[in-house]
């Protein structure tokens, strides 16, 4: 068939499809009843496990119990969302939730750009293979094992402790888990430390699609290393950050629920206690499954917001943005 | 012009203080790894003298038989290796299998289909509503709590979709020809061509599965039996709840060992799949991320 007789051909299907209407549609289904199979399983995939917790958010307007189906449960509009507002623990969970949020975003964030930055000056490539190597392995050990190796070195005889000491920095050993002072500070370097070499593979892949040609005609301008980090690597890579950044932003009320889940105890609760948490506590330890869902969605729709906010922001400046 | 590239003092002290900081850094990430390793190989009574930093002085093995002695951890690595078997092999082929039909654009009511997708990467029925539609398919207490909802992500099928779009049309088409179906042109053409993406997605499910203890806490409320060893050491770390462990100091088999000594060797038996296959897979995960993130 040569050219002109393709796009004839083609132009009577479409006319087919066109006058066929109803019958050309099942056709087409048909032909595609083993890709529609593929696609459907996993659209009832979604509708159970995504949709179905979607739709029962509504509990949180309902009270709910055990006895009751969710469409049974009698409605109570805000009740639950004013008792939250009223709830003494509200403060704290607010002031712990943010506060180690806002942490992990001024410090956690820039961090992994930094040593991005510095890894990308290393001369030795092989040197370099094996700091990325190395720096990424705590990336794939879990909370609980490094949990276990906190709770193991900042307790009273733990090796924190015993190298302050022998430091001279401190005279008695402090039981850091148990002290609230510093759980935001244990927290958040705990966080720093696990994925500091991972969130840079990132930074590092962009830094990788720089064009040399920008490097070489900074050098021939009289740039030294730092001003070719500042003019040049860092306005290279400014579109990953930007992204990133959007991410890091809709995250504040994602305070790392594994992590703190692990490290969090009775003596350090006043710090530990975030959203995240005190749904658990409310909703799976207590049973008290319409209120803790309303809190959760106060969280959920607080998050949205942060997500588009963040967005719109940058897409202002014209940086990169997810849609 | 250029070629001749001398370091000046200034660059040398740079490069120099450069070498230093990622050598401290490789320190501070290795080291705890190395403390755990070097306490479960030391006996557990000496061990409590303390001042066990850099080697063992006491070696012993008795920390490794007290953990393959106990019936519990035991169990609970078997559901591990279970739970990330399974898990991995089916999140892998269902997500994978879901992309590709969402990859093809003919496909009737594919825009439809992603919008449903893109909403739960945005907003989901948080912890409770999806602990009591699990409770209501009673999945509480059962094994495969831990593969079918985890079995699809729509994050994943993403990074199969733009993947399969770049396979070579020519490709399908042979296959079509030859008579093959859509699931046969699947099953026999694109995923043996799509072994990268697929290493990929696999390593990041199996690190997820092989970490999650989560699951193991909220989910398996009666049957301990069920519950894999991340949430056996929860259990030990963060609820203090150390009487698993003495069972196996007690009534172990010697008297050196104790309960924190079989914690270090717990861990250090936990983790060492992981340890041990990353290198590996190193190059995989890379590309994976940069697809990712970038898509994403």
């Amino acid at each position: 068939m040569d050219a002109r007789a393709e796009a004839l051909e083609a132009q009577r299907t479409q006319a087919r499809t066109r006058r066929g209407g109803a019958a050309g549609w099942a056709r087409k289904l048909l032909a595609q009843r083993y890709l529609q199979a593929m696609a459907l399983l996993g659209v009832a995939w979604m509708l159970v496990f995504n949709y179905i917790p979607m739709y029962g958010l509504i509990i949180a307007f309902k009270e709910y119990n055990i006895i009751k189906s969710v469409g049974e449960a009698p409605w109570v509009g805000l009740t639950h969302f004013r008792e939250f507002f009223s709830d003494e623990q509200l403060p704290g969970v607010i002031r712990n939730t943010i506060g180690i949020s806002l942490l992990k975003l001024i410090v956690g964030f820039p961090l992994p750009i930094l040593f991005a930055l510095f890894l990308n000056e290393l001369r030795s490539v092989r040197f370099k293979k094996a700091v990325q190597t190395i720096s990424y392995l705590p990336h794939f050990l879990s909370w609980v094992i490094l949990g276990g190796i906190l709770t193991t070195w900042l307790s009273d005889v733990g090796v924190i402790n015993k190298f302050l000491q022998a430091l001279g920095l401190i005279r008695d050993p402090v039981d850091y888990l148990a002290s609230p002072g510093y759980f935001w500070t244990i927290v958040v370097s705990s966080d720093i430390w696990k994925e500091l070499g991972w969130s840079a593979i990132i930074y590092l892949a962009a830094m990788a699609s720089v064009s040399p040609e920008m490097y070489e005609a900074a050098t021939i301008d009289g740039a030294g290393r730092f001003q070719k980090m500042q003019y040049v690597t860092l306005p290279g890579i400014a579109g990953t950050i930007s992204i990133l950044f959007i991410l890091a932003v809709s995250g504040l009320l994602n305070s790392n629920f594994d992590q703190i889940f692990v490290m969090r105890n009775a003596l350090n609760d006043s710090t530990s206690n975030v959203i995240d948490i005190f749904v658990y506590q409310t909703g799976i330890s207590q049973s008290r499954y319409s209120y803790a869902t309303a809190v959760g969605l106060i969280k959920s729709v607080i998050t949205l917001g942060l997500l588009l906010g963040a967005n719109g922001i940058l897409k202002r400046m014209n940086q990169s943005t997810l849609f | 012009m250029f070629a001749l590239k001398r370091r000046t003092r200034g660059e040398a002290v740079f490069d120099g203080i450069n070498v230093l900081l990622m050598l401290v850094i490789c320190f501070v990430t290795i080291y705890p790894v190395w403390y755990v390793l070097v306490n479960s190989l030391n006996s557990g009574q000496d061990a409590m003298r303390g001042g066990i930093y850099w080697l063992p002085r006491v070696f012993t093995l008795d920390n490794y038989a007290a953990v393959v002695d106990n019936p519990g951890i035991v169990t609970a690595m078997g559901i591990t290796v279970a739970k990330t078997l399974v898990g991995t092999v089916l999140h892998v082929f269902f997500t994978a299998m879901v992309a590709y039909a969402f990859s093809r654009r003919e496909l009737i009511g594919r825009n439809l289909y992603m919008i449903l997708g893109t909403v739960t990467m945005i907003f989901n029925g948080g912890l409770i509503p999806t602990f009591l539609l699990i409770r209501d398919l009673q999945l509480l207490d059962n094994f495969f709590v831990y593969i079918i909802p985890a079995m699809f992500s729509f994050f994943d099928l993403i990074i199969f979709v733009s993947f399969f779009r770049e396979l070579p049309q020519g490709l399908e088409e042979a296959a079509k020809i030859d008579g093959a179906n859509d699931l046969v042109l699947f099953l026999r053409v694109v995923i043996p061509v799509s072994l990268p993406v697929v290493a990929t997605i696999a390593l990041f499910h199996g690190v997820w599965q092989w970490n999650d203890y989560f699951a193991g806490v909220i989910y398996i409320t009666q049957n301990t039996e069920l519950q894999p060893i991340q949430t056996f050491l929860y259990r030990v770390v963060a609820q203090n709840d150390t009487s698993q462990m003495v069972t196996a100091a007690a009534g172990g088999i010697t008297k050196s060992v104790t309960s924190n000594s079989v914690k270090m060797a717990t861990m250090v038996v936990t983790t060492l799949p992981i340890v041990l296959a990353y290198p590996f897979l190193q190059r995989y995960f890379v590309k994976g991320l940069m697809i990712g993130s970038i898509k994403g």
